[in-house]
Parts: structure tokens; sequence; C-alpha cells
């Protein structure tokens, strides 16, 4: 009999809920049997509520069970775990599961399945194809298909990559970089950390196409200091990948050259703004910067700089290797492709969803997502993290566009959805926000300095019932004032889900000015 | 130039700081550093690498570790400690034993995050950014860990947990209820 594989995630959300030790007692066990393995760790499929989840190669595919706790395991192998057998968290082939079945997995077409440091088993699931494409093509014709795929900015600003690029190939400069934006700092979203722990090779292929096309020999991935599994994958992955010569001096014989180096952020969520990032990766505080000039002119030490988001860079390679038609034929409208879904907080299926432009937060929220984790019905969900709007019910049935969701006053963002039951108090999700936005200004500006500060007063007076009609109109006053003021979306944006909580969820505003009888105010 | 030997003036010139005299570095904890500047100090905007290399080198970047870095960048101290104070992530201060950070964000929020926070101060009977009087504990806060299906999480000395209850904060931390 051949030695069975048997597959446990690395993933951090799979150590978060014990994958280490059942992997070790995968381990132990077989060798306490006498049975010859090959335990392989890993990416991960990206439904999370299945973690720790163990699978195990077979003729018909990959079996698969869950979640795994280490005292499970001596039944798994008694049940017959190395050739499938049935066991009570038997999953089955794991591929006909609907939550994935049902997706149109293309930057995460990895996900699950590989050993993520391997370069061989990367190379062996379409890995490097895209940049040997890259590598016979003129540089022109290399932004013309990352232009005609369609592709924005997955960070949330959803700029054309493609011009973006282009900008940079048309700037004079001497040295140019490439900087990937792995600041992923919006809470609800975890697509860029499964690339950078579960694919860090993509990420680097697709920065290295990047250089290629644009000119640029150095590339920075500005990673947050939160994601340290993430920093171990990326580094194990660049070195296999100079030792391999796809990176360094003439990579595979073409001439090019390309350097790539991983920087740790320092728990800033302002860094997620490019500027930001850029002044942070110079050794300096955060602070954002005033554009023009904008970075693919003047970036990284004064050069020009083309920068992107993991997921956008990591989106290039199947770009260059399938065509730029492939990618454009998934989506709706100006959306073009597939946006990974991150589905968080209180929900049933929790993970990722990578699904074309298009899809209702009603199918993500209840077909994928099973509903709440709680089992109480869902009462609002914030889409694109911390400055994202809350979304009620009546508009569950939208489709997940940029310009459906702008026409609204929500965004699409990174694709974070972070789902709320009815327990949810919304004045203090509102307040929340406004505190949120003080602990992390960079102060440059007032109206997010300040504004955010007298924005958590004003919601705690107005909660408290204090002058309610005063305080609202105050209120409103001042998310106009950040809204319309602030120097970047820190500021810009905080009012939204203020705003959308205060439209919405008005009553929850209320509470107190109903509890009470209206006191009578003597100004003197 | 003639030594200075007049120290009356040397006293009202600002700011005279002798390192070797003022500085409570240890002898190890100055070779730490200059072993980390030694490594990093010529990669381009080398600060934040040199301030991670610091603290997960000494657990945190002393006050007197500020002159010396500026020195080796030629940096202002004013210049180093800006971007010190600016990041929530570097600390001033020795932390306890075990760091946690507890993640405050909307996702771990919608699943009991907010009276995990609560049960993790009262049990630890500290506040965010302090240290148990045991020295066991340093609590900071964290603004999402990236573990948004999975809330709410905790990372104890890097290592990431989720589906954090208040019962498995007690097991993990071992700290008696």
């Amino acid at each position: 009999m051949s030695v069975a594989t048997i597959y446990v995630s690395r993933d951090s959300t799979a150590i978060s809920l014990g994958a280490d030790e059942v992997a070790a007692a995968i381990t132990a066990e077989a060798a306490r049997i006498g049975l010859d393995i090959k335990l392989v760790r890993n990416s991960s499929r990206g439904m999370f509520w299945l973690e720790p989840l163990v699978e195990v190669a077979t003729d018909a595919g990959r079996i698969g069970y869950g979640p795994v706790q280490p005292e499970d395991v001596a039944s798994l192998f008694a049940a017959g775990l190395t050739h499938g057998g049935r066991h009570p968290l038997s999953l089955d082939l794991v591929e006909e599961i609907p939550y994935i079945k049902n997706q149109e997995r293309l930057t995460f077409a990895r996900a699950g399945i590989t050993d993520p440091v391997s370069l061989a088993d990367y190379r062996a699931h379409d890995g490097y194809k895209g940049l040997q494409n890259a590598l016979a093509m003129e540089p022109a014709a290399i932004i013309a298909a990352v232009t005609d795929s369609g592709l924005r900015g997955r960070g949330g600003a959803a700029f054309p990559a493609g011009i973006k690029w282009k900008t940079v190939a048309g700037a004079e400069g001497a040295q140019k970089y490439i900087v990937c934006n792995g600041d992923e700092g919006d809470s609800g979203t975890f697509a860029d950390r499964m690339v950078c722990e579960g694919d860090p090779f993509v990420l680097i292929e697709g920065m290295t196409i990047a250089g290629v096309a644009v000119g640029a020999t150095r590339g920075y991935i500005y990673l947050r200091c939160e994601y340290p599994y993430g920093e171990r994958a990326l580094n194990e992955a660049i070195k296999a990948a100079y030792a391999a010569n796809w990176l360094g001096a003439n990579i595979q014989g073409s001439g090019k050259h390309f350097d790539l180096e991983v920087r740790m952020g320092a728990g800033a969520y302002i860094c997620g703004e490019e500027t930001s990032l850029l002044e942070s990766l110079e050794g300096k505080r955060g602070m954002v910067r005033f554009k023009p000039p904008l970075p693919a002119i003047k970036g990284l030490f004064g050069c020009p700089t083309v920068i992107n988001n993991v997921i956008t860079l990591a989106s290039v390679p199947i770009i260059l290797d399938k065509g730029a038609e492939h990618y454009k034929n998934f989506g709706v409208g100006r959306s073009r492709g597939t946006l990974p879904v991150q589905l968080a907080g209180n929900i049933k299926h929790g993970g990722l969803v990578e699904k074309a432009f298009g899809v209702s937060l009603r199918d993500l929220l209840y077909t994928f997502g099973g509903g709440a984790l709680s089992g109480r019905p869902i009462r609002t969900v914030q889409v694109g993290g911390p400055l994202g709007a809350y979304i009620p019910d009546s508009q569950f049935d939208l489709p997940l566009d940029y310009e459906a969701y702008a026409k609204v006053n929500n965004m699409v963002g990174h694709g974070g959805i972070t789902v709320f039951d009815d327990t949810v108090d919304m004045a203090e999700q509102a307040r929340f926000s406004m505190e949120f936005c003080a602990t992390e200004s960079c102060g440059k500006c007032t109206p997010c300095r300040i504004g955010s500060t007298r924005g958590m007063e004003v919601i705690d007076r107005l909660v408290a019932g204090d002058q309610p009609v005063k305080q609202e109109a105050l209120l409103r006053d001042l998310c106009d004032t950040m809204l319309a003021g602030s120097l970047c979306a820190l500021g810009g944006m905080a009012p939204f889900p203020v705003l959308s909580a205060l439209n919405h969820f008005p009553e929850d505003f209320q509470k107190s000015s109903q509890q009470q009888t209206p006191r009578v105010r003597v100004t003197s | 130039m003639a030594p200075n030997t007049d120290t009356s003036t040397f006293e009202r010139r600002s700011p005279p700081i002798k390192l070797a005299e003022l500085s409570s570095l240890s002898a190890a904890d100055s070779a730490a550093i200059n072993a980390v500047l030694a490594r990093l100090k010529n990669l381009p905007g080398a600060l934040l690498p040199i301030l991670h290399g610091v603290q997960d080198a000494l657990g945190y970047v002393p006050k007197d570790a500020v002159p010396v870095i500026a020195k080796s960048l030629n940096l202002s101290r004013a210049e180093v400690h800006g971007v010190i104070s600016f990041y929530h992530w570097y600390r001033t201060e020795k932390p306890g034993e075990h760091v946690l950070h507890l993640c405050r964000a909307e996702a771990c929020q919608a699943v009991g995050g907010r009276a995990l926070e609560a049960h993790v101060k009262t049990t630890l009977g500290i506040d965010f950014h302090e240290t148990t009087a045991d020295g066991r504990y340093t609590l900071e806060p964290a603004y999402c860990l990236g573990n948004c299906a999975v809330g709410p999480s905790l990372m104890i000395d890097g290592a990431l947990k989720g589906r954090v209850t208040a019962d498995r904060f007690d097991r993990l931390t071992g700290v008696p209820a």
C-alpha cells in the first residue's frame, strides 16, 4: 500500500483552533500504530467553521474530516482515515462541499490544495506560468493585458491597476519600486493574510510581473505586524524563489532583475493608506502625504512607485496565464473579475468566498454563510471594514459591485463582511467607529484628529438623551465636515458607519430619551 | 578642537547628555542593540526594522536605546522618539512575561468581544497597556488579528487563539477564575 498523504492546514485561523495540536496528534498516532504517513501542512480552503480540517488524498479526490480536535485523532485512524474511511466527522469529497463548489476561485485557486512554501507544489499547480508568459512579452503588452482584464485595486479604492502601472512605466526615474500593501487592518478581512500565509508565491509572482512591466527592480511587501505567520511563510517562499532564480538577477535567463523584501508594520491602521505606508517604509511616522504628487510619480524615496494591495497583485499571475479575456468574463458592469469576500463576525459558516462581482449580500449571508452563528436574526452587516457603512436588511439584495454600492453610500472596500445579530447596539457601534478613528488618526488634519474625539462626545450626549435633537444635528454637521474636509479616507469615511447607523437604526440612539421624562433645562 | 575643560559652560549647553553616565542599559542590552544596529542600519528606511529588532530582542525599546539608535542613523532623538510613540506596537516599558493582544475590532465585537474584554480586564486586574502586579501578563489591544471568522481572538506571545470564551481564556492563561 502506498503511503497516505494527510493534510492539516498551517493557516493561522486553523492554528488558532488547534491545527498544530491536531497535526502533532496525527504524527504521534501514526507512529504509535506503526503506520507510515506523509503529513502536509497545506493552506486553508477558507471554510473556517470546519477547521481544523483534516484531509486525506484518495483516488476519488480529497476526503475531509472536520472540525477535528486532537482527541478525535485515534478514532479517525481506527475508522480508516488513510483511505478515507467513514467517521462521524466525515465531510466526504471536500471539493463537492457546496461552499467550495459554488465559488469561482481564480486568485485563490490553490487555497487549501498546496503546501504554501513548496515551490514544486506551486509550479505543479500552474505557478509561474503568468510570469513565464510575461517574460516573453513587451512591457507595454503586459500593462495592456492588466488594463484589458479590468482589474481594479482590491484594497478598497478600486482604481484601475493597469492605469497605475502605465503611469509608473512612463515616469522618469533611475529606480522604480513595486510596493505591496499588506497592511490589512480592516476588521472582518483576512484575504491578504490568507494569500501571504497560504500562497505566498502567487504574490511574489504578481510583484515580479509588475516589476518587469514597469521597469522596477525592487519590491517591498509591507505586512502588518499582527501577521507573524504570514511573515514566516513569505520569507520562506522568498528564500525558495531566490534559490530557484525566480527572484534576483537575470530571472530564468531573461535578463530581468527583481529583488523583494518583507517589511513589517508596527500596529498603525493608518499605514494601510498608501502614502502613509510609504512614509512608514521610509522609516518615519505614518503621516499621510498630500497628493499630488501621486505615488506613481513620486512614491517610495521619491521614486516612481506602483503600490497595490495584496489581492490586486495576487490576481495578476492568472491574468497573464489565462489571458485578460478570461478574467474579464467574470463580473458585472465596470467591476470585472472576482472578489474574495470574507464572511466574518457572527456568522455560522465564516470564511472566504471568492465570487464574480454581482453576487448579493443575501446570497452570501444565507446560502454561503448559513445565517448568524448565534441562530438569531441578522440585523446588520458592515461591509468594507471599520470605515464601511452598516447595511440594513432592506439593502441585502444589492449586487456586490463597486458602482452599485457607491450609489447608496456603501462601499465594497476590501470585501470584508462583518455580521451582527439582533443583539447589537448600533449606538455603541457608531461610537466605536469614532473611537477607532480617534485612536488611529495620524493627526495631520483637523477634521479627523479632533472631529473623531468630538464625535464620541456628541454620541455620548445623544445617547444620554441630553438635548437629542440638537446633538443629532451637531453630529450630522460634524460628519459632514469630516467627510468633506479630511485629508484621507480615515477621517473621510469614518462618518459612513456612524451615519448609516443613525439613518437605518435611529431607535438605538433614542433609548434613554424614551426612558426618561423630558428634563427642564435651566439656563442662566 | 581643544577639549572643553570648563565644566561650568559645558553644563549650560543643551542637551549635554553623557550617554555612559545616564544610560541605564545593561551591558547585555547594549550589546543586543548594537548587534541589531550593525545588522540593519544600512537598510533603506532602517528605523522600523531596527525598532522591531530591538523589541524582539529585549521585549521593548528602552528609552536609553533612543540616543544610540538616533546616533547610528544620523537622526535626532526627537525623530526616533516620534516614530516609537506613533506606532502602537512599540513599547518603552519592559513587558510582563507574556504579552496578550486582545482584539477589540468589530468582527470580534459581533461575537462577544466586549464581554470578553471586560472578563479579561477583571480577571487580570489591569487595563490595556498595563502589566499585572506579579509581572506575568501585559495586556494590549489589537485592532484586528485577521482571525475574523472565528472570534473573539487573542494573541499570546505571537500565538493566535480563536473562539476565545471567558472559560477558554482562563484555561489558556491558567489564571484561577
